[in-house]
């Protein structure tokens, strides 16, 4: 296997730091959507390439169509002239092209140095030569100018610590190339910088490295070359010299309108406040304070990882509350049980609906009535009849399309999945409704469905939170926006001050001032 | 707008068209899962009733039933047990436990003492387990085997390690050996009892929650459902009927031994549990199934021994349907992805 990958792409070629990784005229649906439309670009050795765009854009669709995790329905690559195609990871590590992606692939109970030479072992005869494995490690470690042992456990290192194990890897297998697809999300300051000198002599020594990032000014800082995406389209390539922040802004906003909304009512300030955060503190969630009114929708924005879920979690008391309080209708929401707060009046529909929102196998009669059994039973004893009429009720109000509410929701689209979700909510008549990205995988038409909902939920009078990514969503829907980063709320932005600039540039500020701010 | 609208619309039938076909696969499988362990049941009976004359015995299908009564009484609490994702190897423990429990207290006390009692050690073992698998999260295998080795120490530290023998005048004898319609009521009993199982399950809103817990922990959290005090109640139930199982065999054999369930009684019930096509992963699952299962189990070695197959063969047997079985299940679930 191996030795057939080096005679189709004779070493040489890899080795001498490649040549140029040329991508031509790429694209990738998924299921219709297309998240990559034929995008062109080149990568040239020794430098530092950015990919940046707002979620979603199709950074990271790029990104593993370069790795190999993903195939392009069209387009083709090439190295060095060498053109390549690829169906697994591994064929791209061949090349000379190794990813680093957000989950780190580190396993816990290997030693540092077993972790780097993971599934290709310096070994005689099946036994694995550790001395002579340790002595490699030591002169990649010293290559590179990190300080690890090659005896550490991989359980107790850092993050940081853990992804240098990661860029070592890549370095044992001859990379030329390296994809990273958000290193820094989860670093801490002095780690970040220390990625970022990790960063410059790799493309001192020659290598590209191709960086995906959400933070400009890391971005800014690191890269050679830019490119941004919107859309899953290349908007444009330029030299880092020649851009600013402002610059990369604006070349991510301005999409075109695909989805109408409803139109907004004006939500008064003067209504009841249904629910009051005050400085509330958990996992992610830093000092948030916020009031919702009713008949308001409220959409909080920000990057992946900005805490927004996890907000969402902490006012649902699904998550460990440290600090702070939430009053639901000006009484205190204690307690740390979903059950509780929905007994109470507060309904969450989680961002997952397969992994956290439904029971796939089951069916979308059970699904909708679970949260109030109550409502359609005795003593414990579900009344059918009852139970029918009221879900099929609820399926004709928020419009399931099902063909028997006997059916199993995994036959169900999308779409309707989601709305069997709120189905369920709308089954708890509830004052505060939190809705975690309400139309992720959704398509069109569904979406449109779902803004009318939320909108009519609201002028029911019911508060509404919406947590979305699609920022076109938040501001279509939104009556305020709250802008999030790292567990904070930055920016509240209300009427005429609600637009893409504001937002973006909110979500989007350099990280290290912000960690100064907060220390 | 027109456009779109139209286009939507004609999504829809082709979608619903298609879901209509599916879901019609989707209930032959469902009936299926019953027919899997249905049809073999019933094409095993009749090919007993051909082979030996005397299974179709009023006696000896009577005598079936009564010896697995308490199989088929642990058997059903186990499957409410599996279905909310858990899994409960102590049953066989408890079951010795409260076999020399009922059995000691029979010899001093009147029977309804005797009998409240042992429900109750049957009940209060099962919360135990509940709340160490729920509170403690410790994976349910390695805590409910953990507590079985307890659970064994205490019923031998309670008969002293000896054979408990009980007379046949006393009230408790009556518990298990009354007859109506010449059927005891060991029968009986049980029969009550997984009915009642099989209506809870499948009736009322603890049984939504509990296939809930299940299917989903954490979309059944989210929604709403308190996981952890719905598999509270379920190993509690197990341990209610690993009891009632116990006090009834006590009172049909008249004796009493701390290792006289064991883990050959846990796995013999797993097993039931099982071939009824209750899946082991959690969320979906049947009493009645798990009835069928039992009972299965028990012809096929009832038929055997009529047959004058070497008992040898007997598990191996077992063994073999067991893995047929759980093959299926994993079979079904891919076809339906």
């Amino acid at each position: 296997m191996s030795t057939r990958n080096i005679d189709e792409a004779p070493r040489s070629t890899a080795e001498a730091s490649g040549g140029d990784l040329v991508v031509t005229g790429v694209s990738k649906r998924y299921g219709g959507v297309p998240a990559l439309s034929d995008v062109s670009l080149m990568i040239t050795p020794g430098t530092v390439h950015a990919l940046v765009g707002e979620n979603g854009a199709g950074k990271s669709t790029l990104g593993k169509i370069i790795s190999g995790v993903i195939s392009p329905d069209e387009g083709s690559m090439s190295l060095g002239g060498v053109p390549l195609s690829f169906r697994s990871p591994r064929e791209a590590m061949a090349h000379g092209i190794v990813t680093i992606v957000q989950e780190l692939a580190i396993v816990p109970g290997l030693t540092v140095a077993e972790n780097v030479y993971l599934g290709v072992e310096v070994s005689t005869a099946g036994f694995v030569r550790r001395r002579e494995s340790r002595r490699q490690f030591r002169e990649l470690a010293k290559k590179v100018g990190f300080d690890l042992s090659p005896d550490w456990r991989a359980s107790t290192l850092s993050i940081a610590d853990q992804q240098k194990v990661e860029i070592m890897r890549a370095l044992s297998r001859n990379a030329s190339i390296v994809v990273m697809d958000e290193p820094t999300a989860a670093l801490s300051g002095n780690e970040t910088k220390a990625l970022h000198e990790i960063i410059r002599s790799l493309a001192r020594e020659g290598k590209s490295v191709i960086l995906i990032s959400h933070f400009l000014s890391e971005v800014l800082a690191l890269a050679d070359v830019i490119t941004t995406l919107r859309d899953g389209q290349l908007i444009r390539t330029v030299d880092a010299k020649d851009a600013t922040e402002e610059s990369l802004i604006e070349g991510m906003l301005g999409h075109s309108l695909t989805t109408a909304f409803p139109e907004k009512v004006v939500a008064q300030d003067d209504k009841d406040v249904v629910l009051e955060v005050e400085h509330l503190q958990a996992p992610g969630v830093n000092d948030c304070s916020f009031v919702l009114h009713a008949g308001e929708i409220l959409g909080v924005a920000g990057l992946v990882g900005a805490g927004r879920s996890e907000l969402a979690r902490a006012i649902f008391r699904d998550a460990k509350v440290t600090g702070g309080t939430v009053r639901l209708k000006g009484e205190e929401l204690g307690g740390h049980s979903p059950s509780r707060s929905i007994r109470r009046g507060l309904v969450f529909i989680p961002e997952s609906r397969k992994e956290m929102g439904l029971l796939i196998g089951r069916s979308v009669k059970e699904n909708i009535s679970l949260s109030r059994l109550d409502l359609v039973s005795r003593m414990g004893w579900i009344a059918g009849i009852r139970e029918r009429r009221k879900v099929g009720d609820l399926m004709k109000t928020v419009n399931v399309r099902a063909a028997s509410m006997r059916m199993p929701v995994s036959m169900l689209s999308g779409g309707n999945q989601q709305k069997l979700l709120f189905a369920r909510s709308v089954m708890c008549s509830p004052s505060v409704l939190i809705a975690d990205e309400p139309t992720r995988g959704v398509d069109v038409g569904s979406k449109r469905a779902i803004y009318d909902l939320l909108t009519e939920m609201a002028e029911s009078g019911m508060g509404v939170v919406v947590i979305s990514s699609d920022l076109e969503e938040v501001l279509g829907l939104a009556h305020r926006v709250l802008v999030m980063r790292h567990g904070r709320i930055i920016t509240e932005l209300s009427g005429e001050r609600i637009n893409e600039q504001a937002v973006l540039a909110a979500a989007f500020a350099e990280p290290t001032t912000e960690g100064s701010v907060s220390s | 707008m027109n456009v779109r609208v139209e286009t939507e619309e004609t999504l829809e039938v082709e979608s619903s068209n298609a879901g209509r076909f599916r879901l019609g696969a989707f209930r032959l499988l469902g009936s299926w899962r019953l027919a899997g362990i249905g049809i073999p049941f019933a094409v095993l009976f009749v090919v007993l009733c051909v082979w030996s004359a005397p299974f179709h015995s009023t006696t000896n299908l009577i005598n079936i039933l009564d010896q697995q009564a308490a199989t088929l009484a642990i058997a059903a609490a186990g499957t409410l047990v599996l279905v909310a994702g858990g899994l409960d190897l102590s049953v066989g423990a408890i079951y010795g436990l409260t076999t020399v429990v009922s059995g000691n207290l029979a010899e001093h006390h009147s029977p309804w003492i005797a009998i409240g009692v042992t429900l109750l050690v049957g009940l209060g073992v099962g919360l135990v387990n509940g709340a160490i698998v729920a509170y403690l999260k410790i994976n349910p295998l390695i805590a409910t085997l953990a507590m079985s080795f307890v659970i064994g120490g205490v019923a031998l530290k309670v008969s002293g390690g000896n054979l408990i023998v009980l007379s046949q005048n006393s009230g408790f004898y009556k518990f298990a050996n009354a007859q109506f319609w010449s059927i005891p009521s060991a029968v009986w009993i049980v029969f009550v009892f997984v009915v009642i199982l099989a209506l809870v399950l499948s009736r009322t809103t603890f049984g939504r929650y509990v296939v809930a817990s299940g299917g989903n922990a954490e979309a059944a959290r989210l929604a709403g459902v308190r996981v952890n005090q719905i598999r509270i109640i379920t190993y509690a139930l197990s341990g209610l009927a690993a009891g009632l199982g116990g006090v009834i065999d006590t009172s049909r054999l008249l004796s009493a031994q701390a290792n006289s369930g064991g883990s050959g009684l846990t796995f013999l019930v797993l097993a039931g549990i099982v071939v009824g096509g209750t899946s082991i992963a959690g969320g979906e699952g049947s009493v009645p199934r798990t009835a069928i299962g039992v009972l299965f189990i028990a012809l096929i070695y009832n038929g055997m021994y009529l047959l004058n197959f070497n008992v040898l063969y007997q598990p191996i047997v077992l063994g073999v349907i067991l893995l047929a079985a759980v093959g299926l299940d994993v079979w079904a679930r891919k076809r339906r992805g």
